[in-house]
């Protein structure tokens, strides 16, 4: 068992995973998480269907694999945190880590207030009926909320109910008190899987990552027997070829790959520091790729079986509609005929239709019949939170037994998002460690609950009416170019300053293999260039789109449809900050370090006297 | 005589059909989807249905205007159709001459609405009353949201997991201590021996300070 003595820091053991399965389960939760389920699918089905998974797999192998072998493998040599690591390689790079760990302590304070979004629902579908199936109705009981009645009950629980969202960023409105209360239940989750650091994650990962499969397995069989799964399963497959000739579907690709595997957070980097130094990190690094693509893969297919069959019921619905209108509108214009209600169904619905049409055009276009397109309808999709508590909570509302459908998926959604957290509060914690920052007579327990109080004290600016939108901004800003940016000094690093040849000794020490052809190249040339041309392609889109964000505006004259709105001027800033503080610890430690050296340098020409040498006074 | 009444019946008979008509101010449009509702046991509309439709709605209007006793032969009903929908108007049962307005027949249909539906075994969607909003239920409304519930017991769960875990933490911690004063120097030793083994790179193993480097005073 491990043997942590956090009296004697500087003999001590360092952490160690109790096998290899924690391990790989550990670096397997930290890839998967939720945008497996809720972004890869809208990609899929946005940029052509099974076209897509080309340039989709080959990023996984041009990009994501040698950058996930490379991050494993440093880790495991060095035995020692990103800051440790880069530190130790070259302390002109020290930056990088600094870098990951104040993007790991950022990402992990919005990506708790999804969890804590999570959790709210998931207490919410003990209920019978579901809360967000019906609208509430107002004071008078004469009608619904006017407010749902023009969006819909699933749009109303979760923007007002839910976030009790405001009309733009600048007016902050309050505390919601039952976001706090969900917010520190989340932290609480967080802190008991994170209390003794990788002791703890590990029992908990047996939970936390294998739920989710169980969950998508058994989802996947309900929804592959819900009337109009099929539809949306050819819908989401159907390639389109003529969406590979676009240069965005290869550029979201590519990042979709590089977030998709937690790359350059230093949560990797940490959890394989805990490995064994005689580890095959190849195989490692190859089996947390392919299983995390695999899982995007598998459980895109039950998200768009219930999609396709939430389509269907639209559909359905639509069909209704029109069914009535017309019924009551040709019973209503010839009463010579002798039919009651019910003769016009939705089989026979077009052929009176037209007859409506032949002799009373004008009363058709009175009717302000709606044209129930069933691909319309597919179309409605969305990725990201809209998915979870919009489009999926509405779907299942129709399923039978829909507590227990909802309760599955908020569990499930939740398993995930937490066994990411863990890597990137672990991403946090290895390099503070390592760093020794940590006083003596602090026990693990307290420094750990002290990160998490920290965090939740922060990340309540996401529990204001305004939350969404600063969650917003902290997901597209944060969590998106540093990383770019990080990931590709990472690997000119290791590769032109560590040395490649270095780099191969050693993991042929680890592993008892020297890397093939394939990590040479893919090292040496491809990835990094593939990295810079995907960073500023990246950089040059989003400068290109203006800083704007679409809010829920009750009184806005098109409601429901979104108002947009561009960023005020202090909000951009913030974004701009955002964005570069993390990566601007990486040319500022470089200087710092420099600036030491220089003075040093300076130093030894001062004091050049005849009974010194070089070798007593090399600092550096 | 005899023709004086009867020219006054259809003076009469003729003024409440002038009355009672499509989208007349006074009355109300009615709409039943029988078929809808009941399926195979759906009744045929006729017109001793017409009549409990008639009787129905006066009793509406005497429990909503107390004291006045409508009859059948106050509630006027035309323009029927085969959809099965019509018109209907109120007349005063004090004179029938005078229509009672819309607004006291609106509230008396919503009050007594369920009993009104329950006669047809119908709904509100089935019979429908054209303009008048049917009484939304009122949603049964928890004396505590079941969602804190949900999350007391949750959290309970997870602040006693908390509890637990810091306790037995620190339950180690203490045996830990009481055992180290045998094994501290066996631990040193093992611990130096693991770390030369394990860190090849970062550490260059323990310094041994009694051999110092005193090249410095020895190159003179």
């Amino acid at each position: 068992m491990e043997k942590e003595d956090s009296e004697e820091k500087e003999i001590s053991e360092r952490p160690k995973w109790d096998n290899k399965v924690q391990y790989l389960l550990t670096c397997i939760g930290f890839a998967v998480g939720l945008g497996n389920v809720w972004r890869f699918p809208y990609l899929c089905q946005t940029y052509g269907g099974g076209a897509f998974l080309i340039p989709y797999l080959i990023a996984l192998v041009l990009e994501g694999l040698p950058l996930l072998h490379m991050e494993l493998a440093i880790g495991q040599r060095l035995r020692l945190g990103s800051v440790g690591v880069w530190n130790s390689i070259s302390p002109y790079m020290g930056g990088l880590g600094v870098a990951s760990m104040m993007v790991s302590f950022l990402v992990g304070m919005f990506y708790n207030m999804i969890l804590a979004w999570i959790l709210w629902y998931f207490f919410h579908s003990f209920q019978n009926p579901l809360p967000w199936r019906d609208c509430p109705v107002n004071l008078n009981h004469t009608a619904y909320i006017s407010e749902c009645e023009k969006s819909s009950s699933v749009n109303y629980f979760w923007y007002r109910e839910t976030l009790n969202i405001t009309p733009n960023i600048q007016t902050s409105g309050s505390l919601e008190w039952w976001l706090v209360l969900c917010l520190a239940s989340a932290w609480c989750f967080v802190y008991i899987g994170f209390v003794r650091g990788i002791e703890s994650i590990g029992k908990a990962i047996y939970a936390t990552v294998t739920f989710p499969y169980l969950v998508l397995t058994i989802f996947l069989i309900r929804a592959l027997t819900l009337p109009g799964a099929t539809d949306g399963l050819v819908y989401l497959f159907t390639p389109n070829w003529n969406t590979l000739k676009n240069p965005e579907v290869w550029l979201d690709a590519a990042t979709q790959i590089f977030f998709s595997l937690s790359l350059a957070f230093g949560g990797l980097i940490a959890f394989s520091s805990y490995n064994p130094q005689k580890n095959n990190c190849e195989s490692d690094a190859l089996i947390v790729g392919c299983v995390n693509s695999f899982t995007s893969i598998y459980a895109s297919i039950p998200i768009f079986a219930i999609l396709g069959f939430k389509a269907n019921e639209n559909y359905n619905t639509c069909q209704n509609c029109n069914v009535t209108a017309v019924t009551v509108n040709i019973l209503q214009l010839t009463n010579a005929f002798n039919i009651g209600d019910e003769n016009i169904t939705v089989e026979n619905y077009q052929d009176w239709f037209n007859h409506l049409n032949a002799t009373d055009p004008s009363e058709v276009e009175s009717l302000d019949l709606k044209t129930c397109d069933l691909h319309t309808f597919l179309e409605q999709s969305a990725s990201g939170t809209g998915l979870a508590f919009i489009v999926f909570t509405e779907a299942v509302i129709n399923m039978p037994g829909s507590q227990v459908w909802a309760v599955l998926f908020f569990i499930m959604l939740f398993c995930l998002g937490l066994s990411s957290m863990f890597g990137n509060l672990q991403g946090v914690l290895t390099p503070l460690m390592d760093l020794h920052l940590i006083p003596t007579w602090m026990p693990k327990e307290i420094f750990t609950g002290l990160i998490c109080l920290v965090a939740f004290t922060i990340s309540l600016i996401f529990t204001l009416g305004s939350g969404n939108y600063w969650l917003e901004i902290f997901n597209n800003y944060v969590g998106s170019m540093p990383l770019l940016i990080i990931a590709f000094f990472e690997i000119i690093t290791v590769v032109y300053i560590y040395g490649i040849n270095r780099f191969n000794d050693d993991i042929e020490w680890m592993s008892g293999r020297r890397p093939n052809i394939y990590w040479q190249a893919t090292w040496r040339f491809i990835s990094p260039l593939l990295l810079l041309v995907v960073s500023v392609a990246y950089v040059v889109m989003q400068a290109e789109k203006s800083p704007t964000y679409s809010t829920w505006n009750p009184d806005y004259m098109y409601f429901p449809l979104a108002e947009v709105l561009p960023y005020p001027g202090w909000v951009v800033a913030i974004c701009g900050l955002l964005s570069a503080i993390p990566v601007i610890s990486i040319p500022l430690v470089a200087l710092y370090r420099f600036v030491g050296f220089l003075k040093n340098y300076i130093k030894t020409r001062h004091n050049q006297n005849p009974y010194a040498n070089e070798v007593s006074n090399g600092d550096l | 005589m005899l023709d004086k009444i009867l020219f006054l019946l259809c003076l009469a008979s003729a003024l409440a059909d002038e009355r009672c008509m499509p989208d007349t101010p006074h009355g109300f449009q009615v709409r039943l989807s029988i078929k809808t509702a009941l399926g195979d046991e759906a009744y045929a509309w006729n017109e001793n249905e017409m009549f409990l439709f008639r009787a129905t709605l006066a009793f509406a209007m005497r429990n909503h205007m107390t004291g006045q006793q409508f009859n059948v032969s106050n509630i006027v009903v035309c323009d029927e159709t085969e959809r099965v929908s019509f018109w209907f108007i109120v007349t005063s049962p004090l004179d029938t001459s005078q229509l009672i307005d819309q607004e006291n027949v609106e509230a008396a249909i919503r009050r007594s609405r369920n009993r009104i539906n329950s006669a047809f075994l119908l709904t509100d969607k089935t019979l429908e009353f054209v303009d008048i909003l049917p009484t939304l239920g009122t949603p049964y409304v928890h004396p505590t949201p079941p969602w804190l519930i949900a999350f007391g017991v949750v959290m309970g769960a997870v602040g006693a997991g908390i509890i637990i875990m810091l306790v037995s933490s620190a339950v180690q911690k203490k045996l830990k201590t009481n055992k180290k004063p045998q094994d501290k120097d066996e631990d040193d030793e093992e611990e130096t021996r693991v770390k030369t083994m394990e860190n090849g790179v970062a550490r260059d193993g323990v310094y041994n300070m009694s051999f110092s480097e005193d090249e410095r005073f020895t190159a003179m």
